[in-house]
């Protein structure tokens, strides 16, 4: 079997988030940089468990530019077989997701695995977008994959619950919680990272749908009020007459 | 502008995600709603001020949804469509963006200004303000983000709409089966009683239920309660679980790590209940009581009872 997992570059959970350029780009100065998690635990690893179980590969895809290599190589100690990056700064959902697409167009991958989303952008529109360049089912928020019968079995979240499906030939999907667990790359897997091939591959040019005209950072808290804890029925007070949510 | 909404139904009825995407939708120019599946009357979309509905009674695919959703873009010469940033709009929006040759903002959380669009960003830390530089454009809009516009105390009308859509690719072994009962789905909800590990152990979420029924909440629980099976996976909120933005989230017994602020922050009213007033989780609250939970919250549902 052979998977494509996306990989995204994404500023660490703990990351303070500031701007520059007139408040139009994230300022990436001393800001430490990881394999978006949702792609790293949840995509990566489900596909690595299939690839172990049944043989074959994976291979991983990012598009960025040179400062994407440590992630890559970060991706590849976990275990992925090859990395390809796709030469062009990213600059929004369409513009990856034909990128990503294009790329992946006559490889006859089994699936594409993304992340749920990544944790800078939020917008868990690249997997529908390369879904349908490639004119195959897009599974949003699937919690599991399994094959059987060749069939992909898998299940989803939905409005009301957790669903079974069944697709015959490749789709993409975005992983969410229940996927995979997270893997620790040990040191076998960082030394052989470095000799696992990393192809450059130039973009197809395509262009970006949307334009950011700035980031703003939300007010302050007006802090926090304390309220005695003999006393609670003063905090149902204050939620119904000053805050009006109940 | 003309509009197009992209609407998930529920026994018949818009959800409230749908309602608050074609009152966007409506807000901006004449809207047209597109619904498949199951529909009674105009499912309470004339109130949001939809026009007209196209619907199709057949189950579709996403594949499906988006060739249908942009053969309407197509017939009514529509130029923006909108739907729920739910588990629909994540697998159909940018399917259509890239049928119709559309850019997609996803997951605004307000109504635009001057057709600028914002949304969150960083997980909640950032908000992006920005535009589409397409000549159509998609939107998805996050649950209970924007409120519903003034009910017009219309109906829509209703059309048969049978475009040519393609074979259906994904085949539905088992239904999705309800897991939070009679109570809003999280993403949905606009209350939200929330435990974490000062609960001590799984036999005392009693009190957390007790609460949540007053107040006729959704539960919800932190990771490590989810990660040692106290509570189910589907109740776990916070950036690896689910995102939620609650007119009032209660976290009882919840430290407030980060990575849980990144999926509640949102929240528009935060009360943390914790013993400990060095709980990183106070400096992002509203309101808090510092004490011990078991003491705390049987009283504070007595004083909700007695509302």
């Amino acid at each position: 079997m052979e998977f494509l997992v996306c990989i995204s570059k994404a500023p660490d959970t703990t990351t303070r988030i500031a701007f520059t350029e007139g408040d139009t780009r994230f300022n990436e100065e001393g800001v430490q940089f990881i394999v978006n998690p949702y792609d790293e635990w949840y995509a990566l690893v489900r596909a690595l468990e299939l690839v172990e179980a049944n043989g074959g590969k994976v291979v991983i895809a990012s598009v960025g530019g040179a400062d994407c290599d440590p992630i890559l190589r970060k991706a590849l100690a976990i275990g992925a077989h090859e990395a390809v990056r796709i030469d062009a700064k990213p600059e929004d959902s369409a513009q990856v997701a034909a990128e990503l697409a294009h790329y992946a167009k006559d490889k006859n991958f089994d699936a594409i695995l993304c992340g749920k989303e990544t944790i800078d952008h939020n917008t868990s529109a690249v997997p529908a977008m390369m879904a349908e360049h490639l004119d195959v089912p897009c599974v949003a928020l699937a919690t599991s994959l399994e094959y059987e019968g060749g069939k992909a079995i898998l299940k989803r979240e939905t409005a009301s619950g957790i669903e079974k499906i069944a697709i015959q030939g490749s789709f993409v999907l975005s992983a969410a919680k229940g996927m995979a667990e997270q893997r620790i790359p040990n040191m076998r897997g960082i030394m052989a990272a470095r000799s696992k091939p990393l192809q450059i591959v130039p973009a197809l040019g395509a262009a970006a749908a949307t334009t950011v005209d700035r980031f703003v950072l939300p007010a302050d808290k007006a802090g926090v009020k304390l309220i005695d804890a003999e006393n609670p029925a003063e905090l149902v007070r204050l939620l119904r007459e000053e805050a009006k949510v109940i | 502008m003309k509009c197009i909404a992209f609407i998930q139904t529920k026994e018949g009825k818009a959800n409230k995600a749908s309602l608050e995407a074609a009152g966007l939708a409506s807000g901006l120019g004449e809207t047209v709603a597109v619904v498949s599946g199951h529909l009674e009357g105009d499912g309470g979309l004339g109130a949001v001020g939809v026009s007209r509905i196209l619907h199709t009674a057949a189950q579709l695919d996403d594949s499906q949804m988006a060739r249908l959703v942009s053969a309407a873009v197509e017939q009514e010469s529509a130029t923006v469509v909108v739907c729920a940033q739910d588990h629909l709009g994540k697998a159909v929006a940018g399917r259509i963006a890239v049928r119709i040759g559309a850019g997609l903002i996803a997951g605004v959380t307000a109504t635009p200004i001057e057709g600028s669009y914002t949304r969150n960003v960083f997980s909640g830390k950032a908000m992006a303000q920005l535009k589409g530089t397409t000549d159509k454009l998609v939107v998805t809009t996050t649950p209970n983000a924007i409120g519903l516009p003034e009910n017009t105390g219309t109906a829509a009308s209703v059309e048969a709409f049978a475009p040519e859509i393609g074979q259906r690719k994904v085949e539905v072994l088992e239904e999705a089966r309800p897991n939070s009962g009679d109570r809003a789905p999280l993403p949905e909800a606009e209350l939200v009683v929330s435990a974490g590990r000062g609960l001590k152990g799984p036999e005392n979420w009693g009190i957390v239920e007790d609460l949540a029924d007053v107040l006729g909440a959704t539960t919800a629980c932190s990771r490590p309660v989810s990660d040692i099976g106290w509570r189910p996976h589907h109740e776990h909120v916070g950036q690896t679980g689910i995102t939620i933005r609650p007119n009032l989230y209660i976290a009882i017994g919840i430290s407030g790590a980060i990575q849980h602020l990144a999926g509640v922050n949102s929240s528009k009213v935060i009360v943390v209940i914790n013993k400990d007033p060095e709980a990183p989780f106070f400096k992002a609250a509203d309101y808090g009581i510092v004490g011990d939970a078991f003491e705390v919250v049987p009283k504070l549902t007595e004083a909700f009872k007695s509302l």
